[in-house]
């Protein structure tokens, strides 16, 4: 075991993992994350905590993450390049690991433009793929990024992400390649709506064997709304969700149905791709859902591992 | 080049607001290319300070002046005879050329007429875009000789990021994804396997982030 998690002991056993997301409140207030946290317990291997998601200012992962644990769920630390240099990394890993926490998801993040401090400076000090790197190097050689020792264990399953969906398509299973030789335990993917571009790349992912040597979850987002799914489709870059999803959200007369409808039927197709190791369901203020979707795909109860 | 554009007139106009007589730079190099800080450049600006000052009852004499280069002190230095006649030096130049003017003439106020953008290339009339950060540590021949640090948002060395879509970066349409050209171009000449080894971390010293740069040819010191 690298880290001994419950979401690697998922994995590692052969089980179908399900993970989940809670987002940080935009406030000092530990209930907003316990009340998020607290129907995801008993349907979630574990649940990713967003460091400052959409580059809007939130309560910092790391403690998101601890009062996850104190409920007894198992957090996946996510961290952004964007707003810390290699040093603070380093540093909020080591903190990480005395915590408990043991997974962490290494993304670049998105551009501060996007957020509500647009003229921040984004500090990409390293990329994503680096910081994998970095992370590996750490938990298996005791070292930092600069060479130097580190004192105790830093035991982390490392996770990555992925899209699909992203261009240029051929590409993205090179730099998929890339982030598993820089040391991905686990990916987690873009949100899946079309499904068969998704298994086509999967399919280039087992032409190179990436699927044997990392655990690929497919990402899901509920739609609860026909407005959100016309803004995914129109004004989120990374995104494909196909018109046909739009439509039959549109047209539905419960619309929030429709949108756990759509899930359930995309996790049912995705359970059945070879090299799907599990689910990660972003139910972006809606965390409450993510129980009967869970239920509904026939992925409960959880494995106890 | 260096790239810059001219400040909003009334921000010059607050510059020199109490001379009576100043001194207009411009430069003969790049911003003269972008159409920023060259002769004729410093002729519209005479005009229209004059202009702005006399509807306000005042007077402004203005000596116009276009040097080589304001980035070398042999041009710089050619100012030297006349300009303490001056109550302040109005720079066209880009940054460079600013401070050069002021650590030349300590006695003198110097006010920068110009906004420096960046290195870049012109790409059709009017139109000017980023090409270069001056890092210190080239990365053009692992990256199919365009820049990922200069024209990539996150300056990712190991990209592209999941943003990147029909070509576009995420932050916005009009900008190309430069990870999309990089593999275009290397898949072109059939070198896209240069993509596959990680890109290891950076050394962002020589970049700016180790303190000003300074560059010592041991060959060419006098």
């Amino acid at each position: 075991m690298k880290s001994g998690s419950n979401l690697e002991r998922i994995l590692e056993s052969g089980h179908f993992a399900v993970c989940a997301e809670a987002g940080p409140p935009k406030g000092s207030s530990p209930k907003v994350i316990q009340k998020k946290g607290g129907p995801l317990k008993s349907c979630c291997d574990a649940v990713n905590v967003t460091d400052n998601q959409t580059a809007i200012v939130r309560m910092s992962s790391i403690s998101g993450c601890v009062l996850l644990k104190e409920l007894g769920l198992e957090p996946v630390l996510q961290m952004v390049v964007r707003d810390r240099n290699r040093l603070a990394l380093q540093s909020d890993l080591l903190g990480a690991a005395a915590l408990g926490i043991r997974n962490v998801l290494c993304l670049s993040g998105d551009h501060q433009k996007f957020g509500n401090h647009p003229t921040a400076k984004g500090v990409y000090d390293i990329d994503s793929i680096q910081f994998l790197q970095m992370v590996k190097t750490m938990r298996d050689e005791h070292k930092f990024i600069n060479g130097e020792d580190i004192s105790g264990d830093v035991p982390f399953f490392i996770g990555a992400a992925a899209n699909p969906f992203a261009d240029p398509f051929e590409f993205r299973v090179t730099r998929l390649a890339k982030k598993i030789n820089a040391g991905a335990d686990f990916i987690q993917t873009q949100g899946i709506f079309d499904v068969a571009k998704f298994v086509e790349w999967m399919k280039m992912v087992r032409d190179r064997g990436l699927h044997e040597r990392t655990h690929i979850l497919a990402g899901l987002i509920p739609m609860k709304s026909v407005g959100m799914a016309r803004y995914m489709r129109n004004n989120v870059p990374g995104l494909s969700v196909p018109k046909v999803l739009v439509d039959r959200m549109a047209d539905s007369k419960d619309p929030k149905e429709e949108g756990v409808k759509i899930c359930v039927e995309a996790i049912e197709q995705l359970t059945d791709v070879e090299g799907v190791h599990g689910v990660h369901v972003m139910a972006v203020a809606w965390e409450d859902i993510v129980p009967r979707i869970v239920e509904e795909a026939g992925l409960m109860p959880r494995p106890v591992v | 080049m260096i790239v810059g554009e001219r400040k909003p007139f009334d921000e010059i106009v607050g510059f020199v607001r109490d001379c009576k007589k100043i001194l207009i730079a411009g430069c003969n190099e790049c911003v003269t290319v972008c159409c920023a800080g060259g002769k004729k450049e410093v002729g519209i600006l005479s005009s229209a300070l004059k202009m702005a000052f006399s509807k306000e009852g005042k007077d402004l004499e203005v000596k116009e002046v276009t040097l080589e280069r304001q980035c070398d002190p042999e041009y710089v230095q050619q100012l030297s005879e006349y300009y303490d006649q001056y109550d302040a030096i109005v720079s066209m130049a880009c940054g460079v050329g600013v401070q050069e003017l002021a650590m030349s003439y300590q006695d003198k106020l110097v006010f920068p007429a110009l906004n420096t953008n960046f290195m870049g290339a012109s790409q059709g009339q009017g139109v000017w875009e980023e090409r270069c950060q001056g890092c210190g540590a080239c990365v053009l021949g692992r990256t199919g000789g365009l820049c990922p640090i200069a024209r990539c948002a996150k300056s990712l060395l190991n990209g592209p990021c999941g943003g990147s879509m029909n070509g576009k970066c995420e932050i916005s349409k009009d900008v190309d994804c430069v990870w999309q050209l990089i593999i275009d171009r290397l898949t072109g000449l059939n070198q896209l396997q240069m993509l596959e080894d990680i890109f290891p971390v950076k050394d962002w010293s020589c970049a700016g982030h180790g303190g000003p740069r300074k560059v010592v040819r041991e060959d060419l010191k006098s």
